[in-house]
């Protein structure tokens, strides 16, 4: 699968490049910076739906479970809450939405396709009952922003998710539980027999996913003076094209944080990148699209020149 | 002659596959190939079956070239192959699966649903077999599935049938009604390939022996003038005396006593190679999970060096000093996507870590010395485990459970579609594993390694330990007579 990251990787050196002949403009700061901070919680959210997909899950109830979060964290803020707590309180909320999800798929064995379908629904329908679409308005001064300013408020938002990318790309590598996760996404059962506490293993990766939503959504939110009760529609078809742009197997075992950075950078990028060029922007998705299928095609293109080791191995 | 290959040559790469071989098959015959893994078999009847393109020789079909071969061309002539893992379509049922080979495959065709099920249930007759034609194939056994195979190769009326390894997972009882089926239609005039590795069987019903040995054809010769041990000398270039080793370990204390484990009662001995014999589905493989905490049952007592256990799970049951190599090495075993070093200390986390931190040289330095003792040949312990062969993979499998310094090591089928070369090693590091006073718990379906490398063998059938015989008692009769309950 490196061979996917590698075209992709070819692929965004080829469009930086164009930018940069045709449409220099693209590196102004702002812009750079105008995209990093839209980004942002989205990185976050498939740094988490990176560990679900390697564990041999999926997660597509990350975008009612954002738009839950985001809504909450509002609610508790006008409600007159210090911000830290009402952060605290939304980033729980986040994994105790994992944990259902988790809980769904390890004790009653639900396929997490299903599972997840099913809770992105719930969350989603239950907030548009409560809220009856309407926004959260009227919110506190130092909610926006968290009260320091769009420069250092922004400067927050892309630092804390750059941190939580960093850690987590280190303790998948470094910490027992990334191994675990590997294991399981490989072979459950192999897992299983090495007395690697598979569930408890499969939960923690549900509730972290849960937990980072809760994160982004956060991180999200103090972005607007008001929060839209429709908000994190299609998210989770976004962080999963990430993933799986970045190289990791969608059934699981392969597949590193690298790899999501490389396609959710790729995908930041897609958009604006057609304004600078002068393209309509109605072409995005289909672009988006091609970019996916270019690079499964360079990919097995790359991978059939060379025999595969296993067949040259069992021949005879 | 029915079907004909000569001078067949097949590079894969740099690898000669295979050389200058010749090969032939008469209407009414068994035509047995042997060989280790890796001598070429594979390759020679992917070659017959038009699966794979030969670089030079040719192949005639009752005496007409056989040119352009391709499998659906095979399968138009009536050269059919039955694969050692069954390749029915699981969701279908049996009178589907039958009539894709043998129906005309236009896709907009009107199907007789009723004219399908009878043909099915004929082809099903014709081969002895008691199958409801719509049952789903995925809900069959393997040998049932096998049958299914072979009604499905005989209704597209194959004249040519190649079998490869199909009696790997068969019992006793299913491998003699096989043998009856080939017999039947061998008498009708139908040319059979076969390959095994269980040489025991081949007396049974092979009329010729074809031996390869790197990519190379060795000899030819009559089944009924060829000794057993004369096909392993040919397929192996060595002496059969050196495949089991001949030990001499004085037994220690005991390390693993059963008290009414699912009805089973023994003990093993530090030191000792205690072998279960018995036909597959006698409970060999459910004692072990059950020993290992796979499947925990509440009555019986399982102590460990003296100490009562109460394993709920294999974690608990490492912890207690007990390691399982399991059967079933590609779903179970080495994990094909991580590396070497993983594989080997994925059952030892804790110990390759500083809290829960995984600290990598010492991942590395555990890896590289089970690479260097269980002689693993990989060019990098960073290698993917897939990477690997056969018998290569299975050490990786062992190496993880060893490394966990087990007092009790449970091995089921250990040898189970290795080579023989492999297979030799395997017996060697269980001998040495016994010699540094490990108690062996060996599960395994071949009566020669049974009685090979036992100290002692129980012979279970239908979930019950029916007895336990002495090494210096034990003869391939008693033990299969014990097994088939006579």
């Amino acid at each position: 699968m490196k061979q996917r990251a590698i075209a992709i990787a070819v692929f965004f050196a080829a469009l930086i490049l164009l930018l940069a002949l045709r449409a220099p403009a693209f590196f102004a700061p702002e812009n750079l910076r105008d995209m990093a901070v839209t980004n942002a919680p989205s990185l976050i959210v498939a740094t988490g739906m990176t560990l679900v997909i390697l564990a041999g899950e999926i997660d597509v109830s990350v975008g009612s479970q954002f738009a839950v979060a985001s809504v909450l964290a509002a609610t508790l803020a006008r409600a007159g809450m210090p911000l830290i707590f009402a952060a605290l309180l939304t980033v729980l909320a986040g994994a105790g939405f994992g944990a259902v999800n988790g809980a769904l798929v390890v004790w009653t064995r639900v396929p997490s396709i299903v599972a997840t379908l099913a809770t992105m629904a719930f969350w989603r329908e239950l907030l548009r009952w409560i809220t009856q679409g309407a926004w959260v308005q009227g919110l506190p001064p130092q909610f926006q922003w968290m009260g320091l300013g769009q420069g250092a408020g922004e400067a927050v938002i892309v630092s804390s998710a750059a941190v939580v990318f960093a850690v987590f790309a280190w303790m998948l590598r470094h910490v027992q539980a990334g191994r675990a996760v590997y294991a399981i996404g490989s072979s459950r059962e192999s897992a299983r027999l090495a007395g690697i506490p598979v569930k408890v293993v499969s939960f923690g990766v549900f509730i972290a996913m849960g937990a980072l939503t809760g994160v982004a959504a956060l991180l999200d939110s103090i972005r607007f003076s008001e929060i839209q009760s429709n908000t994190g529609m299609g998210l989770e078809l976004k962080v999963i094209s990430a993933v799986v742009i970045g190289g990791a197997s969608i059934t699981g075992g392969r597949g590193s944080l690298w790899g999501t950075l490389l396609g959710a950078g790729v995908l930041a990028v897609i958009a604006p990148s057609l304004t600078f060029l002068g393209v309509n922007a109605f072409w995005e998705k289909a672009i988006q699209g091609a970019i996916i299928l270019g690079a499964i095609v360079l990919e097995r293109a790359a991978a059939s020149r060379v025999p595969t080791p296993a067949l040259a191995k069992n021949a005879g | 002659m029915l079907l004909e290959a000569r001078n067949i040559e097949k590079s894969y790469g740099g690898v000669r596959a295979l050389r200058n071989v010749s090969f032939d098959l008469r209407q009414g015959e068994v035509h047995v190939l042997v060989g280790e893994n890796g001598a070429g078999k594979s390759t020679l009847i992917r070659i017959l079956a038009g699966a794979v393109q030969p670089d030079s020789g040719f192949l005639s079909l009752d005496g007409e070239p056989l040119l352009h071969n391709s499998p659906r061309r095979a399968r138009e002539l009536g050269i059919a192959t039955i694969h050692q893992q069954p390749a029915t379509f699981p969701s279908l049922t049996v009178a589907e699966n039958i009539a894709l080979a043998s129906e005309s495959a236009s896709l907009l065709r009107k199907v007789n649903w009723r004219e399908r099920q009878r043909a099915a249930r004929r082809l099903l007759e014709s081969v002895g077999a008691e199958i409801d034609p719509r049952r789903e194939a995925g809900s069959l056994s393997m040998p049932e599935q096998q049958i299914v195979e072979i009604a499905k190769a005989l209704g597209g009326n194959a004249r040519v049938l190649i079998l490869d390894e199909p009696t790997a997972s068969l019992t006793e009882r299913e491998t003699e009604r096989l043998f009856a089926i080939l017999l039947r239609l061998r008498s009708q005039g139908a040319g059979i390939i076969y390959i095994s590795h269980r040489l025991d069987e081949l007396a049974r019903i092979a009329d010729r022996i074809t031996v390869l040995r790197d990519g190379q054809c060795i000899d030819t010769r009559d089944a009924a003038d060829t000794s057993s041990a004369e096909l392993i000398r040919l397929m192996a270039g060595r002496e059969v005396s050196t495949v089991f080793p001949v030990r001499e370990v004085p037994l220690g204390e005991p390390v693993l006593e059963l008290a009414s484990v699912r009805g089973v009662s023994f003990t093993v001995r530090a030191g000792e190679i205690f072998g279960l014999a018995g036909l597959v589905g006698a409970g060999r493989t459910e004692l072990a999970e059950t020993i290992f905490g796979l499947t925990p049952e509440p009555s019986g007592a399982i102590r460990v060096c003296g100490r009562q256990l109460r394993v709920r799970s294999p974690r608990e049951a490492i912890a207690a000093g007990i390691a399982c190599v399991p059967e079933d090495r590609r779903r179970h075993g080495a994990i094909g996507d991580m590396p070497i070093r993983a594989n080997s200390t994925l059952a030892i986390l804790d110990r390759i870590s500083r809290g829960t931190l995984l600290d990598f040289a010492r991942e590395r330095s555990i890896a590289s010395d089970w690479r260097e003792r269980l002689g693993i040949k990989a060019d990098s312990i960073d290698d993917p485990a897939s990477s690997l062969s056969g018998g290569n993979q299975q050490k990786v499998a062992i190496s993880r459970w060893l490394a966990t310094a087990p007092r009790v090591l449970i091995l089921d089928e250990p040898t189970q579609g290795i080579d023989v070369g492999a297979k030799a090693e395997c017996y060697r590091i269980m001998c040495d594993l016994a010699a540094n006073g490990m108690a062996i718990l060996m599960i395994s379906s071949e009566l020669a390694e049974i009685i090979g490398m036992s100290d002692r063998i129980g012979v279970m059938r239908l979930g019950e330990l029916r007895a336990i015989v002495d090494r210096k008692d034990a003869t391939p009769e008693k033990i299969l007579a014990l097994s088939l309950g006579q």
